[in-house]
C-alpha cells in the first residue's frame, strides 16, 4: 500500500477513538495492492465491536465494482487490544460471502502508540500474518 | 412487474454464472429473490434460511439502501431500480 494509505489507516483509528474505527481496503479484483482506503463510519458505535456501516459500505463496493476494482480487504481497529483478530473477527470472516482471500488490517491503539498489521483467515479459521509493505 | 438489475458480490458470481449484473423482473424485492434462486439454485443457501427468510450475514440495498430500513422483502420496486447484495461485515476485539 502507498504510505497514504498506511496514514489513511491510522487516521481512521484515532478519528474513532475511543469507538472502534473501520474502513475498506479497495484494489484490483482478488490482488494484494491497496489503490484506495475508504473509511466507514462503525454502526455499531462501541469501543469493542464494530459493523460497517450498510449503506457507506455498498455505496464504497459498488463504485469499486464500476471502476472494475473490488473490496479486497477490511480494516478496523483495536482500542484496547493487540493488533491481532480477536475470536469474533475470525467469526466474521469465515461467514459465508466474505471472499476467503480479504485481507484483515488491524491497527492497535492499545498501547498509545498505532501499530498496523495484516492478515489472511483462512476458511478453517487459520490465522496467516502478512508483510505490510510502504511506497511512497 | 418491473425490470430491475441485481448487483452480485464477486463470492456470488460463479453461482450465477459468472454474471456481476443480472436484470430481474419482479414487483418486490422477495419476486427478485425468488426469481433468482429460481434461475440460479445455487444461490439459494447463501441467500436465504429454511424459512424463507433473508440470513443475518447477507445485506440487501435497494438504491444503497438497506431493505431492512424499508420493508425488507415486501418493498415494492420500480422500473429501474438497482439492487444490490453483499455481505453483512463486522467484527470486534
Amino acid at each position: 500500500m502507498d504510505r497514504l494509505h498506511w496514514l489513511q489507516m491510522l487516521a481512521a483509528a484515532w478519528d474513532a477513538y475511543p469507538l472502534e474505527g473501520c474502513g475498506l481496503l479497495i484494489g484490483a479484483p482478488g490482488g494484494g495492492r491497496v489503490e484506495r482506503f475508504v473509511t466507514i463510519d462503525n454502526e455499531a458505535g462501541s469501543s469493542r465491536i464494530y459493523r460497517l456501516d450498510g449503506n457507506q459500505y455498498a455505496r464504497a463496493a459498488l463504485d469499486a465494482d464500476d471502476e472494475g476494482l473490488d473490496v479486497i480487504g477490511v480494516m478496523h481497529s483495536h482500542t484496547h487490544t493487540a493488533a491481532y483478530p480477536s475470536p469474533t473477527d475470525v467469526a466474521e470472516a469465515t461467514k459465508p460471502l466474505v471472499p476467503p482471500d480479504w485481507h484483515w488490517v488491524i491497527v492497535s491503539l492499545a498501547w498509545g502508540f498505532p501499530e498496523l498489521h495484516s492478515f489472511r483467515i483462512d476458511a478453517g479459521g487459520g490465522i496467516h500474518e502478512e508483510p505490510v509493505g510502504l511506497s511512497i | 412487474m418491473v425490470t430491475v438489475s441485481v448487483r452480485l458480490p464477486t463470492v456470488l458470481r460463479p453461482a450465477a454464472g459468472g454474471q456481476s449484473k443480472l436484470s430481474v423482473a419482479g414487483a418486490a424485492v422477495g419476486d427478485v429473490v425468488d426469481r433468482l434462486i429460481e434461475d440460479y439454485p445455487a444461490l439459494e443457501s447463501n441467500l436465504v434460511d429454511d424459512e424463507g427468510s433473508v440470513r443475518k450475514f447477507v445485506n440487501i440495498y435497494l438504491n444503497d439502501e438497506d431493505i431492512r430500513f424499508l420493508e425488507s422483502l415486501e418493498t415494492p420496486l420500480s422500473e429501474g431500480d438497482e439492487l444490490a447484495i453483499l455481505p453483512a461485515v463486522a467484527g470486534g476485539q
